[in-house]
């Protein structure tokens, strides 16, 4: 299984992740839509990295009747924020 | 040679009939009985002798695993020129039609994706 920082070293799957935040619960083929203005992939392939950032759970997937929607979850991200960012001292004044 | 008709699965003729011409504004063209189903082809009232979309029954075992599929993903099975895609969500909208994906602006197009109520998911396009 891979883990959260091997999900966001692809910049594909950060685009993914940017297309959610600007809108969330989208479809597979939204998705693929907004992103083959960027990249060269298909639809195998983004459905591929969809099943890695839902394995590291940074995407839900919720069935809407016959659809399947596709939601971000930032949660994971706050272990990031916990581990380092929270627990930094608070940066040290320049001497002049 | 040109191409004369297409053609989308429907779960029901006549329902499909209803949303086509009623909510989405095509003209019927051909309604002819064919064994327990009907030959009915609609058109578009900005090109009536142009393509003609038949409204197909969807009976052969092979269409409904396909329709759920495409319909799971997303992917709409027809898709259809406007002027204004922002117009038409909004109108169609207003109408009751269900849309699973709003106006997204794609460089040269902007696409919105809407639920025909007959099993398919139709796309609208508008080319900038």
């Amino acid at each position: 299984m891979p883990d959260l920082f091997e999900a966001l070293a692809t910049p594909a799957r950060r685009a993914i992740l940017d297309a959610l935040h600007e809108r969330d619960g989208q479809t597979l083929f939204e998705l693929c839509g907004r992103l083959s203005t960027h990249f060269t992939l298909t639809r195998q392939a983004v459905s591929q990295h969809l099943d890695v950032l839902e394995e590291v759970g940074l995407l839900t997937v919720r069935r809407q009747g016959r659809y399947k929607h596709h939601h971000l979850n930032t949660e994971p991200l706050n272990h990031i924020v916990e581990r380092w960012l929270k627990a930094a001292p608070p940066p040290q004044e320049e001497q002049p | 040679m040109k191409i004369a008709v297409t053609s989308i699965f429907v779960s029901d003729q006549q329902k499909a009939l209803e949303f086509y011409t009623k909510v989405l504004g095509f003209q019927k063209k051909t309604d002819v009985p064919a064994g327990a189903y009907r030959w009915l082809t609609v058109v578009s009232p900005e090109s009536p002798e142009g393509l003609e979309l038949l409204l197909e029954p969807e009976g052969h075992p092979a269409v409904l695993p396909f329709k759920q599929a495409l319909a799971e993903d997303g992917i709409p099975y027809l898709s259809l020129a406007v002027q204004d895609v922002q117009a038409e969500h909004d109108r169609l909208t207003k109408a009751g039609v269900h849309f699973t994906q709003p106006p997204v602006h794609l460089g040269p197009v902007t696409t919105a994706v809407f639920d025909d109520t007959c099993g398919n998911l139709v796309q609208l396009a508008q080319y900038h």
